[in-house]
């Protein structure tokens, strides 16, 4: 393992997601040939020292299809009536070598489990209306069914239809709270 | 507790509803049974008579799930499957998307058949179908297999193994609806 810094790994100050030009994603492998990608309109982050927070509104999940977020709404997915949220919390924030790193919990249908984000952070720069803004680029791999999103079916050649790997991804810009 | 029952079998003496009247029998205090016996009137889905005034059929039908806090539904087998007029009540009741009478509803399927494998095939189909119209589809099963033998003259359930199988796949119901009721 490279050098790892736990002391000042995130920029001081408190940062806010802006929701127009973040966004919150995801990617599982369909069919076992392509990722088909989707995300969470609804959803904030914030950064506050050594501390991000993360949440997202199940309902505000997105799909060309009405009855596709319908079935990923339901309880067979995310059950978004009974655990309307999705939710990280880091524990931990450091660099290790090049890479920003957040260790935390992530509670998705009601199961929270550990997870490590990684990514990037740029440094602040200022906007044209005198706040400063920073990147934060994070991304990791969960296995669905460790949060009880079992659902899937057989392939008529063998296999199944949707991979439980999936890949989350947040591209955030955050804006410093005056 | 209000439950619907839903046999997916019209005929008269047939043994999924004598399931369902077992399962009434054997329901913990509480429980409300009412038995839906209008499957018949509910006419095949159309999506071009699907919309505020829907046929009376499945009007009624839609509004007797929706007023239950849980569904118990007992399926034959027809060719691996589960039932036409079952299929199709669960297609009406599944419309409009995320806003039909089945979503969310807690659900128990259990099946009979006169053969050896108590309906499984259907019951399985039946699980999936109801869980991409969005209900809660309850961890429980009880196939009764060589149904024949199971009921005695007045159609009471005397398999003793079964009907204990029966009372689990109730708790196991209230188990998933009283959450609800309490939070409500």
């Amino acid at each position: 393992m490279s050098i790892t810094e736990a002391v000042q790994a995130a920029p001081a100050g408190i940062w806010k997601s802006d929701p127009v030009h973040s966004s919150v994603g995801f990617s599982v492998r369909h069919m076992g040939v392509s990722p088909f990608r989707g995300g969470f309109a609804d959803f904030e982050a914030t950064l506050a020292g050594d501390r991000l927070v993360g949440t997202a509104r199940v309902e505000s999940i997105s799909t060309p299809d009405e009855n596709l977020t319908g079935h990923l709404l339901s309880p067979e997915f995310f059950d978004a009536e009974r655990h309307p949220e999705l939710r990280f919390e880091s524990t931990e924030i450091r660099r290790d070598g090049g890479e920003f790193v957040v260790s935390g919990g992530l509670t998705l249908k009601g199961q929270t489990r550990p997870v490590e984000l990684r990514g990037s952070v740029t440094e602040p720069v200022e906007d044209p209306y005198g706040r400063r803004r920073l990147g934060l680029d994070l991304e990791t791999t969960i296995d669905r069914t460790d949060f009880g999103i079992d659902w899937n079916a057989e392939l008529p050649s063998g296999g199944q239809v949707l991979a439980n790997d999936v890949q989350l991804t947040a591209r955030l810009e955050l804006v410093q709270d005056a | 507790m209000r439950v619907l029952a839903v046999s997916g079998s019209l005929r008269r003496d047939s043994h999924n509803t004598k399931l369902l009247r077992a399962a009434e029998e054997l329901a913990p205090e509480g429980f409300e049974f009412e038995l839906y016996e209008e499957l018949e009137s509910v006419p095949p889905y159309n999506e071009d008579r699907d919309g505020d005034e829907a046929p009376l059929g499945a009007a009624h039908l839609r509004a007797r799930i929706a007023d239950a806090d849980a569904l118990l539904i007992a399926t034959p087998e027809y060719n691996s499957s589960v039932p036409g007029q079952l299929k199709n009540a669960v297609d009406w009741a599944s419309r409009p998307v995320r806003a039909g009478a089945l979503w969310g509803k807690p659900v128990v399927v259990i099946g009979a058949s006169s053969g050896m494998y108590g309906a499984v095939w259907a019951q399985a189909e039946l699980r999936k179908i109801l869980a991409t119209a969005g209900a809660r589809v309850v961890d429980a099963e009880v196939a009764v297999s060589r149904a024949a033998e199971r009921f005695d003259a007045d159609g009471r359930l005397v398999d003793e193994e079964i009907r204990d199988e029966l009372r689990a796949a109730l708790d196991s119901l209230v188990a998933e609806v009283e959450p609800q009721l309490v939070a409500a």
